[in-house]
């Protein structure tokens, strides 16, 4: 557990915690909310698991015994019925094995419209209408499940595309990197946070507005700029410094940074976590304009370069060496490509 | 200054670029005064080095005099003569500590693409591709030099440059190939090509104590010098079936070590030959490695290959059963030649060894991409060339433009 800055004697009294946008009011930093949102995405994914399995098992009768379905269902076609089998069997294998989900959520809510259809059209019809109006009700209920589940994770489009991270809805990064100093020697380099900027490529300054809080300025994609302010949340020296974002920042995120000494004093394991929510509109958008669509690319060259300020005192570069004549492919590909 | 700069497979032009600048405060600019193509630089020359981009410098093996220092570098001042190892190494981090130099964790600034490449970055070279660095080389006039507080080694004036130049990357490397070897007193070590890697390797093997060497390459010029300067029995393995060979001269048991200083552009004839070339044609494998299966085939029980040969990428065909089953030890790797600097000057210092043997062609800096076929063509008996970026008094070239001055031992 991280100590509360108080406790560090850091001689301010805090207030209670205002809330952090993008999550819920006074969520606790990153380490602290993961059960929480671990909890969520798993409900989440136990919403898409039982819509799979549903899938299966509707698909599996429909196939099997497509006379009685439509004899539960008042619909007349057992060739249909076999086609809606299928559809739905497929439908749930795809939601069970494959990693991207939503287009096969998607595919049920199509089937779903078109069982809705069928089933308006059987109650329209003469026949066995009541048990038309209690299927059609069912699918209903079902349609407004695939919808929810569908458009959730369509919707954390951020989240999908990062490689290596399962989060769904938040996402949670975490990288490290291993360097010859001493935890303390770390430590104390990141706690001046007016060094930041040298290792962290979109930062342009952090200024400290007082023990606890500091604004931060980074240079966002196309000449854009992106603030906020962060306070820091737990702060052991030698150990650990979290912090998290105040209310009016444009890039709402928790994070901490913990320095581990390396197994038999082989220096330290720099480990940065950063948690952030791609849904959090405009508050979170910032971020991740910020960290682009790979993020933890990004904060693992910037690690790097923590290590090679650390250890060698400056960053290696070839910028501004000699070249012969670039093509317009080698210049783009050197300034954008290559020296990240 | 003048530079020689790498256009795509087999275009080279020596032209003006920008004079190189102090980047970082552990940086140093020099003058260079002799710089010489490597056999890996053959590599780059014809195409089979991923991550080259045209308008790049290259060249890896140089000396000079310090013209300029930044103001982290305390050891080195204007004027002193040195000798600059290829690999760039930081001095500090967990490899560098170990003596690892060209495993160093920082110096690459593109350290992610050898990371896709091979997993982990080793260190950043001179003139070696951008997934080594992309830094630019040192066939030009003028190179900077990252962490020139721990690379470069300065050199005691009464030795001439071709005696030291071959301390920035092949005598190491042959030293290192050797050392690898393990060599105990009645060993026969069998060194798969002649070139200089090779004859380096050749004679560190024998400096190593090595009872016999075996040398092996198609090429009688490079025999003869094996035999002669390091007193090398050898196989011309277009004459003789080098596995039978090997049997013969070891009474059945395999030589003890084998090194492959051939790399991912061997040669070989009949059906694997073929193969090779079909597939690295396709892109279905990046190196051809006949000299690398011949060589762990070749190796004695409990024996030990050692790689110094450049492989880049993918390899097909490997008798991985044999390394298993005959318990053989693999070596390899990029030179750590910062280790190696001073032990192997003071051998150079003693007389142990001259270096310049190797030097069969000099030219000046803008013949380069002439020297680079006769390099690679073997043409005039070439074994290694040395260029001459400031010779516009033509020391060492005869009056006549386009011919080549040589020196045959």
């Amino acid at each position: 557990m991280a100590t509360d800055v108080t406790q560090q004697g850091l001689g301010q009294s805090r207030p209670e915690p205002t809330g952090f946008p993008g999550f819920e009011a006074g969520a606790p930093p990153a380490h602290h909310g993961l059960q929480r949102d671990i909890a969520r995405r798993d409900a989440a994914e136990s919403l898409e698991r039982g819509l799979g399995w549903f899938s299966i098992g509707l698909g599996a009768a429909a196939v099997a015994a497509p006379r009685a379905v439509c004899w539960l269902s008042g619909l007349r076609s057992p060739t249909l019925m076999r086609m809606v089998g299928t559809r739905e069997l497929a439908a749930g294998i795809g939601i069970l094995t494959q990693r991207e989900r939503a287009p096969w959520l998607w595919s049920r809510v199509v089937g779903d419209t078109f069982d809705l259809a069928a089933l308006a059209v059987a109650l329209a019809g003469r026949g066995r209408r009541g048990r038309a109006a209690v299927a059609l009700a069912a699918v209903a209920g079902v349609t407004a499940l695939d919808v929810l589940a569908a458009v959730r994770l369509t919707g954390n489009r951020a989240g999908r595309s990062i490689p290596g991270v399962s989060g769904r809805t938040d996402i949670y990064l975490e990288r490290s990197i291993v360097l010859s100093k001493s935890p303390e020697e770390c430590y104390r380099f990141w706690r001046s946070f007016e060094n930041l900027p040298r290792f962290m490529q979109s930062l342009e300054s952090v200024r400290q507005l007082d023990e606890r809080r500091s604004q931060w300025v980074a240079k966002g994609p196309m000449a854009t700029r992106v603030q906020w302010t962060s306070e820091i949340t737990a702060d052991r020296p030698g150990e650990e410094l979290a912090w998290r974002t105040l209310d009016d920042s444009g890039a709402a995120h928790a994070g901490s940074v913990r320095f581990e000494a390396g197994p038999a004093g082989r220096g330290t394991i720099v480990r940065v976590s950063l948690h952030y929510s791609p849904l959090g509109g405009a508050l979170g958008a910032g971020l991740v304009r910020l960290l682009g669509h790979d993020p933890q690319s990004r904060i693992r060259e910037d690690l790097r370069r923590f290590k090679q300020v650390m250890e060698t005192g400056e960053i290696p570069t070839t910028r501004g060496q000699p070249t012969g004549r670039r093509s317009l492919f080698g210049r783009v590909t050197q300034q954008w490509g290559l020296t990240v | 200054m003048k530079a020689n700069v790498w256009y795509g497979r087999e275009q080279l032009r020596v032209e003006d670029v920008p004079d190189p600048k102090i980047l970082n405060p552990r940086d140093a600019i020099v003058r260079i005064t002799s710089t010489a193509i490597c056999g890996s630089d053959l590599h780059i020359y014809d195409g089979y080095i991923p991550g080259m981009l045209p308008g790049d410098i290259i060249g890896h093996e140089f000396m000079g005099e310090v013209v300029e220092v930044g103001s982290e570098v305390r050891n080195l001042k204007v004027g002193d003569r040195v000798v600059n190892p290829f690999p760039i190494s930081c001095g500090a981090c967990f490899f560098c500590s170990q003596s690892l130099f060209s495993l160093c964790e920082n110096s690459n600034p593109n350290a992610w693409l050898a990371e896709k490449l091979w997993g982990h970055s080793p260190a950043g070279l001179f003139g070696y591709s951008h997934v080594l660095g992309g830094y630019a080389g040192g066939q030009a006039q003028y190179a900077r030099i990252p962490f020139a507080d721990v690379g470069p080694i300065k050199v005691p004036e009464d030795l001439s440059d071709e005696q030291v130049l071959f301390l920035s990357d092949v005598f190491p490397t042959g030293y290192m190939a050797a050392e690898q070897c393990g060599i105990r007193q009645g060993d026969t070590v069998a060194v798969w090509g002649c070139g200089p890697v090779g004859l380096f390797a050749i004679k560190s093997a024998r400096l190593l104590g090595a009872e016999r060497v075996i040398a092996i390459d198609r090429f009688p010029a490079r025999l003869r010098k094996a035999s002669q300067w390091a007193e090398a029995e050898t196989l011309n393995y277009e004459q003789v079936d080098v596995a039978e060979a090997l049997e013969v001269m070891t009474g059945g048991r395999g030589p003890d070590a084998c090194i492959d200083a051939v790399g991912m552009e061997g040669h070989a004839h009949g059906l694997f030959g073929s193969y090779d070339r079909l597939k690295q044609t396709l892109l279905l494998e990046s190196d051809r490695p006949p000299a690398l299966r011949q060589a762990i085939k070749a190796c004695r029980n409990g024996g030990t290959v050692s790689i110094p040969g450049v492989y880049g990428g993918f390899v097909d065909k490997i008798p991985f059963g044999a390394v298993v089953n005959k318990a053989l030890t693999v070596k390899s790797g990029q030179t750590h030649v910062q280790r190696y600097l001073r032990p192997l000057l003071e051998l150079v210092e003693k007389g142990s060894i001259d270096p310049s043997f190797v030097v069969t062609h000099r030219l000046r800096l803008e013949d380069a991409p002439r020297g680079y076929r006769m390099f690679r063509d073997k043409q005039d008996s070439c074994i290694k060339v040395v260029l001459k970026p400031w010779a516009d008094v033509p020391t060492v070239e005869p009056d006549a433009p386009g011919e080549t001055a040589r020196i045959l031992h």
